[in-house]
């Protein structure tokens, strides 16, 4: 057959440059649907990317609504006095604060120098092959669940606690004068200690991971250097990764603090939720994250409520401070390095 | 010979050294502590009855079934919810506004949102959701679970897509092709294995979340699917059955733990498989 025949009626009847306008407004049609879409789309993620900001800003806005009341009944008072009672509707905050503070110090002071202890371990005296490995073992740390910690820390952590550490330090410490005070009382196994030192388990592999990668990102031929005027690994770490890395490693810090003073569940098993400020580090205390897990759904009226809503504001306030320092400390660190 | 100076330097290193190695070493045998215990106390309780029985009263030999069925659920709702509009605005942060002031305040509150008390979160959406419904529920639950899913998402979509070579959006303008065709059919694709990393890792983290629900799906005893009554989850119930007095109960919530544990694990250990594979 010659090819000819085959050609459709239409283009065979019209004029070449029917043919030509008819494509040219079929394509600018076609040309006009994408431009649609590609709007649509584009506005599709604009909005995705404000409704981030919409949400936090609406935690914001809804913890104040509900803080109001118990904030006008209160005022300043609510969180400069220690009282805590349900029945006559009398509320104040401190000692939950002071319990966050005390057991998120607790856990820094410990969880900071073995963090730092490990990335070095990790950049500076680690073989090659095991780096990975132990990284990962590290991470795993992070990635369990903060009920898990709980669990382990109410039925394992805490009565050993009680058995061994406790009776140890009130024999020993406890009769110091002065920090003595610290250490007073019968061990319980339960109290801010446990949840301090189980809090520093649960931030020491935020702090080590990003100790170890702003380690890693000091220049090679600046400890090079050092090494060459004859510094020993220790001196290196000391006098030329650290303060490169400062900024870097207090960014990491600000973070694992920030972690250690909104965790709840594994607090909420072991710190015995006694609203008291105690001056001993063994009795049992409270923070603000255990108060409002433990007593959120059972609180009748709306003053209760409202009171530990505004507890939740307090946390809210201090980790948002906290973490944006501790971000933009990082941010720096990251201009830096390039 | 040494002098007095060097062999103090070289004490000094040794000491120190000497802690770094004694740190690590603690540091591995806290993970092998927990994990032991877990193990040891879970393995215990672990029976065929644990996947089959619903909760029941102590002393009646009840199982996990609603806890789990109602754990899946709301992390599929989470997921579900959040997953979309975290890539939505991890993809106008990197495809969009990658130099936009937005995009840098965005980013900037998300990695603030990444790390927020998760209790805060459930406090936040029992004030927008329950409270007005008047009940808990297991939507508000999802929704909460959502609002942690979301800022991960958000955080490793944008960072898989910046690593999208700009060569390859090139090449498909220049074939003509419309900018959310360009997205959706080269960049996407492209950055398919890390995003799909993300999702993982968000699932991980919000699978073992107590915080956020404890005043939005609450918890509930009976076998419900309705997403309106209160539902189950795993958290929640180790929660209560390890507090509560009853031995039973507590043999319960060690085997629960040790079930999210493995489910952990394995979710983050595939995420990290399937990262390395890049």
């Amino acid at each position: 057959m010659e090819p000819a025949r085959r050609q459709p009626v239409v283009d065979v009847a019209l004029p070449g440059d029917a043919a030509a306008v008819d494509a040219q407004v079929s394509r600018a049609r076609a040309l006009a649907g994408l431009r649609f879409w590609d709007n649509v789309y584009r506005w599709l993620t604009r909005g995705a990317a404000v409704g981030v900001l919409v949400i936090l800003g609406g935690v914001m806005v809804s913890l104040l609504i509900g803080a109001l009341p118990a904030l006008q009944e209160f005022g300043v008072s609510f969180v400069t006095e220690q009282r805590w009672n349900p029945v006559t509707e009398k509320f104040g905050a401190l000692a939950p604060i002071y319990g966050t503070v005390v057991t998120s110090f607790i856990a820094m002071l410990i969880a900071v120098p073995v963090g730092l202890m490990i990335a070095m371990f990790l950049t500076e005296l680690c073989p090659k092959w095991l780096r990975r490995p132990i990284g990962i073992a590290i991470e795993l740390l992070a990635g369990i669940p903060s009920i898990i910690y709980g669990i382990w820390g109410l039925f394992v952590f805490a009565p050993f606690l009680q058995d061994t550490l406790q009776p140890a330090l009130i024999a020993t410490l406890g009769n110091v004068p002065l920090i003595g005070a610290l250490f007073e009382g019968p061990p319980y196994g339960i109290g801010m200690l446990t949840a301090g030192l189980v809090l520093a388990i649960m931030v020491l592999p935020f702090i080590t991971s990003i100790s170890r990668d702003v380690f890693e990102a000091v220049p090679p031929v600046l400890k090079e250097a050092a090494y060459g005027i004859g510094c020993t690994t220790w001196e290196v770490v000391r006098y030329v990764v650290l303060p490169y890395a400062r900024v870097g490693v207090i960014g990491g810090v600000m973070l694992g603090l920030g972690r250690a003073l909104g965790e709840t569940m594994a607090v909420t098993f072991v710190i015995g939720n006694a609203h008291r400020i105690a001056t001993s580090l063994i009795a049992p205390g409270t923070t603000i994250s255990a108060t409002i897990a433990n007593e959120f759904t059972e609180a009748v009226g709306d003053l209760y409520t409202s009171s530990l809503i505004a507890l939740g504001l307090i946390l809210f306030v201090i980790t948002f401070i906290v973490l944006a320092v501790a971000r933009y400390m990082l941010l720096r660190i990251e201009r830096r390095i390039g | 010979m040494a002098s007095p100076l060097y062999a103090a330097r070289r004490r000094r290193n040794i000491i120190a050294m000497g802690l770094s190695l004694g740190a690590t070493a603690l540091g591995l045998g806290w993970l092998v502590l927990i994990l032991s215990a877990l193990l040891w106390e879970g393995f215990s309780g672990l029976s065929l009855n644990v996947f089959t029985e619903l909760t029941r009263p102590p002393g009646s030999n009840g199982g996990l079934l609603n806890p789990i069925v109602g754990s899946l659920i709301l992390t599929v709702l989470a997921v579900a919810i959040g997953t979309p509009i975290g890539i939505l605005a991890g993809t106008y942060m990197a495809e969009y506004g990658r130099y936009d002031r937005l995009t840098s305040v965005v980013r900037f509150i998300n990695d603030i949102l990444l790390s927020a008390p998760s209790i805060v979160v459930g406090l936040f959406i029992y004030e927008v959701m329950v409270r007005p419904m008047g009940y808990f529920s297991g939507l508000a639950g999802g929704v909460a679970l959502a609002v942690i899913v979301m800022p991960v998402v958000v955080r490793t979509t944008e960072d898989m897509l910046i690593l999208v070579p700009n060569q390859l959006r090139e090449a498909a303008a220049a074939l003509g092709m419309p900018r959310s065709y360009i997205i959706a059919r080269v960049c996407y694709r492209a950055a398919k294995a890390g995003m799909i990393t993300g999702v993982l890792l968000a699932i991980a983290r919000i699978s073992g979340e107590t915080a956020p629900l404890l005043f939005t799906a609450f918890g509930n005893s009976q076998w419900s699917i309705d997403l309106t009554d209160p539902m189950a989850s795993l958290p929640h119930v180790i929660f209560t059955y390890a507090l509560s007095p009853y031995k039973d109960w507590q043999q319960l919530a060690w085997t629960g733990a040790l079930i999210i544990t493995f489910a952990v694990l394995a979710l983050s250990i595939s995420a990290r498989a399937l990262a390395a594979r890049k």
